[in-house]
């Protein structure tokens, strides 16, 4: 009885167009994102932070990215690694080079870094599309991957080829760098992929989502009704990309805390694409339960053979580990290209009218 | 808007020829079309109907002669800038965006009248917040009018093919054309939905005097609702007239028939 | 100065030490061809199906582990060959049926992403039976080189290179001389259309998944036999992408052209101009030249034209 909508009318266009038209859901998100901000930092094990909390929250952010591009606009992109890297080691960059310029406003020009990068890869879709522009991406994922491993001013000349987040503060706390908490780090990480997520979802219930997903759609029909194919996909690739670069700088100065290029090679491209098909192609909501999917998987299978009883080598987790990624990909597209989004809505409608089935 | 207070014909399509390869899709054909008038081009099929359209709406261009728009030649525009003259369509197999609802379709036809700034639309804020609801107003009221209530959130994909038919009208619509171009709006219908589609048209181009193109094959309909009708075989016009004319002319009626040609 | 100097000096090593030059060239041929066997198994699953096979890299490996597994059993060369053809087949009735099946009539770029998932079905489940750890394949060739007119020929690449072309042939006469073949090309073109001709299109399919596992077979030996079966194998696939983008989707002639192209381009360019951008040009040479073929020739040097309806 208590997730009802009975009593609720929608008297205006802008109640009807908010994102949350529920009462509940409204009081429930705002309950659940004060407590993320306050119960973790205080409540949980540094494991959970540092091996499950922070790497969800980093690679949600990366999630919303691909998913804008291809779960939007339709443009399948393979080179989601190579546009984190270039915000990890603009961030580095920025970071060493002005030690005095704020940790936000380095993570942000890391971000329109990564923005303008992809754009310039981005260029290509305007003649291609589907897996030609899929092996154009690869394209920009490989050349970017050797460019960084190439020219050693990205690592400040490094020996070693690392990069590694310096300390730095926010309002007096250290947020990044060796010394930082990891509770601090969450704090960052969520306040981050918080801020952007609704920009996100503002950005695809607006305008600029519906040109987005009628270029998806049906690219001809869009055009004729006055949309413009090369702006539309170029500002998919930019701000795609930026939410990419912004999370390839979390990625090494919240999370791992010094990388190397080989963080970023295509295999992780595919993890977030995987995490976008299975949350669900074309949902915000979806890149977050894709995420956490594809960071707790892992997890699970370390741990489930311990709970068991059994022994199982890491090789064999490894294994198992990709059969059940590939084996999901393709159970979703087959099922439910909606991924777990749409899952969870089908358990709210339900919940909706429960106790009674229709 | 301003441009069309003229008194010269609003669509001037002066000896159009289109080309693929070796296949002569449109011959030198030439017409025009007055302010508010409902138009219809028939033809067998093969004619060069929907290259017709293709040309006016700037997806195909006219290797010959010249498309002139309330009064300013625009043959070479791009479809999308075509769009912003006030040029809008159907397509013959309905191209609605499937993923999205009929909603979404609609307000997504609007996007020409719409003003970008994207922080603005980042922040949902201000400027960007009343502009998004204005439109949904509008779009309301198309959905008042094409009597489409009901299904306004339901994903486009999901509709049987005569309303996706009337919400493609609807998408149209919504970028208050002056000028529609429809492509077999008729085209797979029941009668019933027909007669629907029939006043639909009818009602735009009284309410909103929007001036109307239409390419359909169905001779009834064509006789009831156009005021004129241009008759196109072989990529070439053969004949043009008021519908009574048009049906009892012997040309039209060869070329129906499949007369040779050469004769 | 210095990168102008540096950019045309190695003219003047090619001109100085010809045989060398022919060396790196021979090289080049072969390790392109290698290419193009795995590029081949793209285009005939396009030319069939329309559909892009991603996976076919980690068939090769799949199909190269299956091998020297049974053979590391002690299983006979020639038996073990024979199974591992039939367990190609019997993974092309599975693609078929859960796969391909369901999602018949879906758009290109999902079926392409499902064969994303494929990969890594495979390469997970291939490892799980066989074990991840480097296996040395031999096929009884040994890998050394020999003297022709005082140029160094490796045995082992002039039969990958001998072994690549009579596949080609073969399969050019299959496509173009069978009845199968014929029906094969019809129903990329159009699948209602070969319905007509009554051959099921599930049963074309489950053959032309089974002739790309073969040829996958091939280029598994022939790679397992140079550098060993490992999961690197199925990273070629990732190389044979660029070829397909060079030879066009649908040209077998072109798979081949393309992966020449590539194969030597990489290998001159490493080897003469490597040291000037500090060496590894060979992991991205061959997308460097893809991106401007998509940018300047999309169809490839050999595809069909792509036209856009309304």
């Amino acid at each position: 009885m208590i997730y009802r909508t009975a009593g609720q009318f929608k008297t205006t266009y802008a109640s009807d167009q908010a994102i949350f038209p529920i009462v509940q859901d409204r009081v429930v998100v705002t309950l659940a994102l004060v407590a993320a901000f306050v119960v973790p930092p205080a409540l949980a094990s540094e494991y959970w932070l540092q091996a499950v909390l922070i790497p969800l929250l980093v690679y949600a952010l990366a999630a919303i990215g691909l998913n804008l591009l291809t779960g939007y606009a339709g443009q399948l992109s393979l080179g989601t690694g190579g546009f984190m890297a270039v915000g990890a080691y603009s961030a580095f960059k920025l970071s060493t080079a002005f030690p005095h310029l704020d940790i936000v406003a380095v993570f942000l020009l890391a971000g329109l870094v990564a923005a303008g990068v992809g754009l310039l890869f981005g260029i290509p879709s305007l003649r291609i599309k589907g897996f030609y522009l899929a092996v154009a991406t690869l394209a920009a994922q490989f050349f970017l991957i050797w460019l960084f491993n190439k020219v050693a001013w990205f690592v400040n000349y490094a020996p070693s080829g690392t990069i590694t987040a310096p300390d730095r503060e926010v309002l007096g706390v250290l947020v990044t760098g060796p010394n930082a908490t990891s509770g601090a780090r969450y704090v960052m990480a969520l306040a981050f992929v918080a801020i952007f997520g609704l920009v996100a979802k503002n950005l695809v219930r607006g305008r600029l989502g519906r040109a987005w997903m009628a270029i998806r759609d049906r690219d001809i029909a869009a055009e004729i009704i006055g949309i413009r194919p090369l702006r539309t996909k170029l500002l998919a690739f930019g701000i795609s990309s930026f939410y990419c670069g912004v999370a390839g700088a979390e990625l090494v100065f919240l999370y791992l805390g010094s990388a190397e290029t080989l963080a970023f090679d295509v295999n992780q491209s595919f993890l977030v694409l995987f995490m976008v098909i299975i949350g669900g192609l074309g949902s915000i909501l979806g890149s977050f339960l894709g995420a956490a999917f594809i960071v707790l998987v892992p997890i699970f299978l370390t741990n489930a053979p311990h709970w068991l009883g059994l022994n199982m080598s890491v090789a064999l987790q490894k294994h198992i580990e990709l059969m059940i990624f590939g084996g999901l990909i393709i159970f979703f597209l087959i099922v439910e290209p909606h991924g777990l989004a749409r899952l969870w809505q089908i358990t709210k409608e339900k919940l909706r009218l429960w106790p009674f089935p229709h | 808007m301003s441009a069309t207070d003229g008194t010269g014909p609003l669509l001037e399509v002066e000896g159009v020829s289109v080309r693929f390869g070796a296949l002569l899709a449109l011959s030198r054909v030439s017409l025009a079309v007055g302010h508010g008038e409902i138009l219809a081009i028939i033809g067998p099929n093969g004619a060069g109907k929907t290259t017709l359209l293709n040309v006016i709406s700037g997806f195909y261009h006219p290797y010959e002669g010249r498309i002139r728009f309330a009064g300013r030649d625009r043959t070479h525009l791009k479809p999308y800038d075509v769009a912003g003259l006030g040029i809008a369509r159907t397509f013959q197999n309905v191209a609605l965006f499937k993923g999205m609802t009929v909603l979404d379709n609609i307000m997504t036809g609007r996007i020409i009248k719409a003003r970008g700034n994207l922080l603005l639309e980042a922040l949902y804020w201000g400027p960007a917040m009343s502009q998004e609801l204005r439109h949904r107003a509008f779009v309301e009221r198309i959905i008042d009018f094409l009597e489409i209530e009901a299904i306004r959130k339901t994903p486009a994909g999901r509709l049987p093919y005569g309303l996706q038919k009337r919400v493609e009208l609807g998408r149209a619509l919504a970028a208050e054309p002056e000028l529609l171009l429809l492509d077999e709006p008729m085209a797979g219908m029941n009668v019933e939905e027909k007669e629907d589609m029939c006043r639909f048209i009818l009602d735009v181009n009284d309410e909103f005097d929007t001036t109307i193109v239409l390419v359909e094959h169905d001779m009834s309909v064509v006789m009831d609702i156009s005021d004129r009708v241009v008759v196109l075989d072989y990529g070439r016009k053969i004949t043009e007239g008021p519908p009574s004319e048009v049906r009892t002319d012997q040309t039209v009626i060869d070329a129906y028939l499949g007369v040779p040609h050469a004769s | 100065m210095d990168v102008l100097y540096g950019l045309v000096t190695p003219f003047r090593d090619i001109a100085g030490s010809p045989a060398f030059f022919v060396e790196v060239l021979i090289g080049g041929v072969a390790a392109g061809l290698m290419y193009s066997l795995v590029a081949l198994g793209f285009v005939l699953i396009f030319k069939a199906s329309g559909v892009f096979n991603f996976a076919q890299g980690v068939m090769v490996l799949f199909a190269a582990l299956t091998l020297v597994g049974l053979m590391e059993r002690g299983v006979p060369v020639v038996l073990a060959l024979g199974l591992t053809v039939l367990v190609m087949i019997l993974l092309a009735f599975a693609i078929e049926r859960v796969v391909l099946r369901p999602l018949v009539n879906q758009e290109h770029i999902i079926l392409f992403m499902a064969t994303i998932g494929l990969t890594f079905f495979l390469e997970g489940f291939g490892e799980m039976l066989w074990g991840s750890n480097v296996k040395r394949l031999d096929v009884g060739i040994p890998d050394e080189s020999f003297m022709v007119a005082g140029v160094l020929v490796n045995r082992l690449e002039l039969t990958a290179a001998l072994t690549a072309a009579i596949l080609v042939a073969v399969l050019a006469v299959f496509f173009h001389g069978t009845r199968i073949g014929r029906a094969l090309r019809a129903v990329a073109d159009d699948h209602e259309a070969a319905l007509s001709i009554g051959i099921p299109l599930k049963t074309i399919w489950v053959i032309v998944w089974s002739v790309a596992g073969g040829v996958a077979i091939v280029a598994g030996i022939m790679w397992g036999a140079k550098s060993g079966v490992q999961f690197s194998l199925s990273l070629i696939a990732l190389k044979s992408l660029p070829v397909l983008i060079l030879g066009g989707f649908t040209s077998v002639p072109g798979a081949i052209a393309g992966g020449l192209i590539i194969g030597v381009g990489e290998k001159i360019g490493e080897v003469y101009w490597g040291p000037l951008v500090g060496g590894a040009i060979e992991n991205w040479f061959a997308y460097g030249l893809a991106l401007v073929f998509l940018l300047f020739r999309p169809q490839g040097l050999f595809g069909e034209k792509i036209i856009e309806r309304v």
